[in-house]
């Protein structure tokens, strides 16, 4: 058994490897698509980064892509917005 | 298509003056062959979370080979400052370029733009080396300070977005159109061909629209039609329309009448 930190990946918790990197834990997720941005804990990481940056306990990420739009859809959850107490702000 | 006649912002030369939103279709399939028939290069984008709970889910820009598009992305959806640069950051960092259509939006029932926001939100992001496309209302005041503050290009609505009532203040457009002296791409209201045949007569340089297509009953004879009606707006201006008279002037000479 390895060691595990708890981690949030698009607003869900995740069990996570001590010491993985954001780019093991794209490919875990089975993200492989180059058309994708990560943000940790707020920072927009370089796509060179995805293989180097490490992920620790409690780190909050979000990885996003294009969809269609127009208009947010339903399906597609937007992130939280930036401003706390505020509605959400997409619809 | 004339060659000659080609929209050009910061450098990049435009193949299409019809240019299309991506939301509201049935599949993607349905979203493809709307943007083959509407012959355009420039389709908007949203900016959102990667499904990671269903990976089977495909993804758009499967369906949008790269070379043949310009993918635009948009700020759709943000309603503050801090969110639409967050989510243009998040674009750039996604995509491959510095273009993002710009949108910050003050009222979720008209969708209308908050223009002291935009203009704010603009500021910090061209400084970042953004090309920004503002959505923007159809005041000419707010163009020229988009203009002012670096933006390359404005798009100001005809009418609330989704709405399809049309350009509804053609007079602030042509004064728009007049006074700011970068490329005008009239953004949403749109609702059929005629619509964008006028916008592009009033002397638009590009029109762009998502649910006139995408909501009609046919999209992809409507992304045909609108592709005629862009194309025939632009002639029409470019040939120069004759002046409106009150009174009837003879087609045929009175000469040799007996």
């Amino acid at each position: 058994m390895f060691e595990s930190i708890q981690i949030q990946v698009n607003g869900q918790p995740r069990v996570c490897r001590v010491g993985a990197t954001v780019g093991e834990l794209l490919r875990e997720l089975d993200i492989t698509s180059e058309r994708v941005a990560v943000e940790l804990n707020l920072e927009i990481l370089d796509r060179k980064e995805f293989d180097h940056r490490g992920i620790r306990d409690g780190d909050r990420l979000e990885i996003l892509s294009f969809i269609g739009g127009g208009r947010p859809s339903t399906e597609a959850a937007p992130i939280a917005s930036l401003q706390l107490g505020v509605k959400d702000g997409h619809e | 298509m004339d060659t000659n006649d080609r929209l050009t912002i910061a450098g990049r030369e435009f193949k299409s003056r019809l240019w299309v939103g991506t939301g509201k279709y049935k599949d993607f399939i349905e979203t493809k062959k709307a943007i083959d028939a509407s012959g355009a290069d420039v389709v908007t984008v949203a900016v959102r979370r990667v499904n990671i709970t269903d990976r089977s889910k495909e993804n758009l820009l499967d369906y949008l080979d790269p070379k043949k598009y310009v993918i635009l992305p948009n700020t759709a959806g943000c309603y503050t400052v801090e969110d639409a640069v967050r989510y243009a950051r998040l674009a750039r960092a996604a995509g491959v370029s510095d273009l993002v259509k710009l949108e910050v939006l003050g009222d979720d029932k008209t969708l209308f733009p908050d223009t002291a926001g935009l203009i704010e939100a603009a500021k910090i992001l061209i400084k970042e080396g953004f090309i920004v496309l503002p959505y923007t209302n159809d005041d000419p005041v707010v163009a020229k300070k988009l203009v002012d503050i670096g933006c390359l290009a404005v798009m100001p609505l005809a009418a609330p977005i989704g709405s399809g009532l049309g350009i509804r203040n053609p007079y602030n457009l042509k004064i728009i159109m007049e006074q700011v002296k970068v490329p005008i791409i009239v953004d949403a209201g749109v609702g059929t061909a005629s619509d964008a045949a006028l916008a592009m007569e009033y002397g638009a340089d590009a029109v762009l629209m998502n649910t006139a297509i995408a909501g009609a009953q046919d999209p992809i004879a409507m992304a045909e039609a609108m592709k005629y009606a862009v194309h025939a707006g632009r002639l029409a201006y470019k040939a120069g329309r004759i002046p409106r008279k009150l009174y009837a002037t003879a087609s045929s000479p009175i000469e040799g009448m007996l």
